[in-house]
């Protein structure tokens, strides 16, 4: 999986490649950063969906080879690795330990430099937050060589810059992070079908007191406009001392070898899996005990799931809205959607919680999240998207920066304005196709 | 649990195996040339569940002190299981043409310095009267190929010594296990575009980690090569010349 990298970003628009790709294998062994002849950009297992984690026609500086542990206090759960480090390594290692990672993504094929610089969320956002919550230091290296040892205590500027710092306040070796006591690998799920919005918001409000994990799997494209039904889904870690010394079952997972036709992907073939998918379970509330790996990594069962779009690519949408009474603009993106007939397989949909982030950039805040995929076709997905903005922007959310690769400056401006404090810290040599974008520079 | 000394630690090949021992709480000690890169190693090594992991800084290539590189490992472990050479570098043939330094120089890291670290080593084996020396050689000596006859030929000379040794320390119930790498990814192949025969390096420690276990006399990693190899080698010579290989 880490080999033939071909530097392109998980969604594979846009299609633009580096000029040059540095590969980094030591920590204390680093190129000169100021003497690369282009800007630079970190690059490790290309999850981010946009162009955030693209330079194009700059340096990718491929981390990869930095995936070494350093330190594990068994008595507190710190655990020092290098930035490269996957979440999956960290699972493979010390779930079996009894512990574990204290936010996780959608995936476990992510690095913890990137889990870092898109300051990550989860299921657990309402109880935990965002990823870089729990770290508790990093080392920053500047393209002037300098080395900063960033904590919420030291260089906190840089810190706070650097978590959801998309990778350009310059280079992170390691970090150390909190992994949190568990039981067994074990998570008692429960999944519940809702029929409307109102009722996702009551289970919600219940579930936020009651489960450690919450999230959705929705369908907007049944019945009218703005009409929304799913599942929800939530779990907490089993606590029976019994199941742990009994590991999950390995599942090899399946990879698709090629890229499938994007055509296969249209609305009759979405709305059939979508009715299908709703249907799959009779009772109202199922309750399961299932190992964590499917109840957290659904998609990670299929290696490149991305190449179901088709080699155009796909656009994955996500944003978050404040709550407000009505919840008219969260209504208001459904009915957009259903209107456009692009709609996706299934929309993710989620609160987040009011605990906030360390980092600047970062993108959660109080609101419910939603986020879906657009099969690439050309300016109609664009122009959908753009009205979509529209809405999040008078709503007072924001848009994703890790998943985006089309928001206007306009769009950038108004969901982040804290961006200028920001840009002060951005590495003079660091730069990627996102930030030219949203900024209007060219360097 | 094992007790192991790697030579070439610092490799990926060589760590990403060791991962696999440390696992199973294996007692370590590493061998390589910088002593901060065999830090990072030994660190990782521990948190993976190494009993104990101790390090030593050497330039392989000087011969003379191997010897106390040798005690110094043996006064660290006791007794040694298993040993794994995996220090070596893939020649720039082009250069090596055009030197006959650079030609003896690459004899040495990929050779002569495996060679000599052999040689004792197989004699405190034999006398200990078990145990598994493990050599990572290459499918590149398998047949001499334009593009790659020094670094071939080093490797080739290698898995003949191996063969021998082999046959020796059988009596002794020592295994020799010959490791036999295609293409893997790694920082030695960073400049070589990679195709579809290109390896990770866990895929392919993960091979050598169950052969060292086994004893296994040859490997090929991953498997195929073995059958690549055949029919290569099965190829006439005025056809082989022509090859773009």
């Amino acid at each position: 999986m880490a080999s033939r990298t071909k530097y392109e970003s998980w969604g594979r628009y846009p299609a633009v490649v580096p000029r040059v790709i540095v590969p980094i294998q030591w920590r204390n062994d680093l190129p000169d950063l100021a003497s690369l002849p282009a800007s630079i950009l970190p690059y490790a297992y290309g999850r981010s969906y946009g162009d955030s984690c693209l330079n194009a026609g700059g340096v990718a500086l491929d981390v990869k080879g930095l995936r070494r542990f350093i330190h594990f206090d068994a008595e507190t759960g710190l655990l020092q690795c290098e930035a490269g480090v996957l979440l999956a390594d960290i699972l493979d290692q010390f779930v079996p330990r009894g512990w574990f990672l204290p936010v996780s993504p959608g995936t476990k094929y992510v690095s913890v430099g990137g889990a870092i610089a898109n300051d990550i969320h989860g299921k657990n956002h309402h109880r935990a937050g965002t990823f870089g919550r729990h770290i508790t230091r990093f080392e920053l290296v500047r393209s002037s060589g300098e080395r900063l040892l960033c904590s919420p205590d030291e260089h906190t500027e840089f810190y706070r810059a650097t978590i959801g710092g998309l990778g350009l306040t310059g280079l992170i070796t390691w970090v150390e992070m909190r992994l949190k006591p568990i039981t067994n690998a074990y998570i008692d799920e429960e999944q519940i079908r809702f029929g409307s919005l109102d009722e996702f918001l009551a289970l919600t409000a219940e579930s936020d007191v009651t489960h450690e994990y919450t999230m959705s799997w929705a369908d907007c494209l049944f019945g009218g406009e703005g009409y929304v039904r799913g599942h929800f889904i939530r779990g907490n870690h089993n606590s029976s001392p019994e199941l742990a010394d009994q590991p999950p079952p390995r599942k090899p997972s399946i990879g698709l070898p090629v890229d499938l036709p994007g055509a296969l992907l249209n609305t009759w073939a979405v709305k059939a899996f979508n009715t299908a998918y709703y249907h799959r379970q009779r009772a109202r509330l199922v309750r399961k005990v299932i190992p964590y790996e499917p109840f957290f990594y659904p998609l990670d069962a299929i290696t490149n799931w991305n190449r179901m779009y088709g080699a155009r690519g796909f656009l994955q949408y996500q944003c978050v809205v404040p709550f407000d009474h009505d919840n008219a603009a969260i209504k208001e993106i459904f009915t957009r959607i259903t209107r456009s007939g692009e709609g996706s397989f299934l929309v993710v949909l989620k609160t987040f919680g009011d605990l906030p982030s360390p980092g600047m950039l970062s993108f959660p805040r109080p609101g419910i999240t939603l986020a879906l995929d657009f099969p690439f076709h050309g300016a109609r997905t664009l122009q959908l998207l753009e009205t979509l903005d529209g809405v999040v922007r008078a709503s007072g959310g924001a848009v994703y920066p890790a998943k985006d690769a089309r928001m206007s400056v306009e769009s950038f401006e108004a969901f982040f304005p804290q961006w200028r404090a920001f840009a002060c810290h951005v590495d003079p040599r660091f730069s990627s196709s996102f930030w030219r974008r949203v900024t209007r520079t060219t360097r | 649990m094992a007790t192991i000394l790697i030579i070439g630690a610092t490799s990926t090949i060589a760590h990403a195996t060791a991962r696999h021992f440390a696992a199973e709480g294996a007692r370590f000690f590493l061998v390589g040339r910088s002593a901060s890169k065999l830090d990072a190693v030994r660190d990782d090594l521990r948190v993976c569940g190494a009993t104990d992991a101790e390090t030593y800084a050497l330039d392989l290539t000087d011969l003379d002190k191997h010897p106390a590189m040798l005690d110094a490992a043996t006064a660290a472990l006791g007794t040694l299981d298993m040993v794994l050479i995996a220090h070596g570098s893939l020649s720039d043939q082009a250069a090596c043409e055009a030197s006959v330094a650079r030609t003896m120089e690459e004899w040495a890291t990929n050779c002569t310095s495996v060679i000599a670290l052999l040689t004792p080593l197989a004699n405190q084996f034999e006398r200990q009267r078990h145990g598994t020396i493990a050599v990572i050689s290459s499918v590149a000596g398998d047949r001499g190929r334009k593009s790659l006859y020094v670094y071939g030929a080093a490797k080739a000379a290698l898995t003949t010594f191996l063969e021998g040794l082999r046959g020796r320390l059988s009596a002794a119930g020592v295994a020799v296990v010959t490791i036999k790498p295609g293409f893997v990814d790694t920082p030695m192949t960073a400049h070589v575009p990679k195709n579809f025969l290109f390896t990770p390096p866990e895929r392919v420690a993960q091979d050598i980690h169950r052969a060292m276990t086994r004893g296994t006399a040859v490997v090929y990693t991953p498997w195929f090569w073995r059958y690549v190899m055949l029919l290569l080698r099965a190829v006439p010579d005025p056809i082989f010349r022509k090859l773009p290989i």
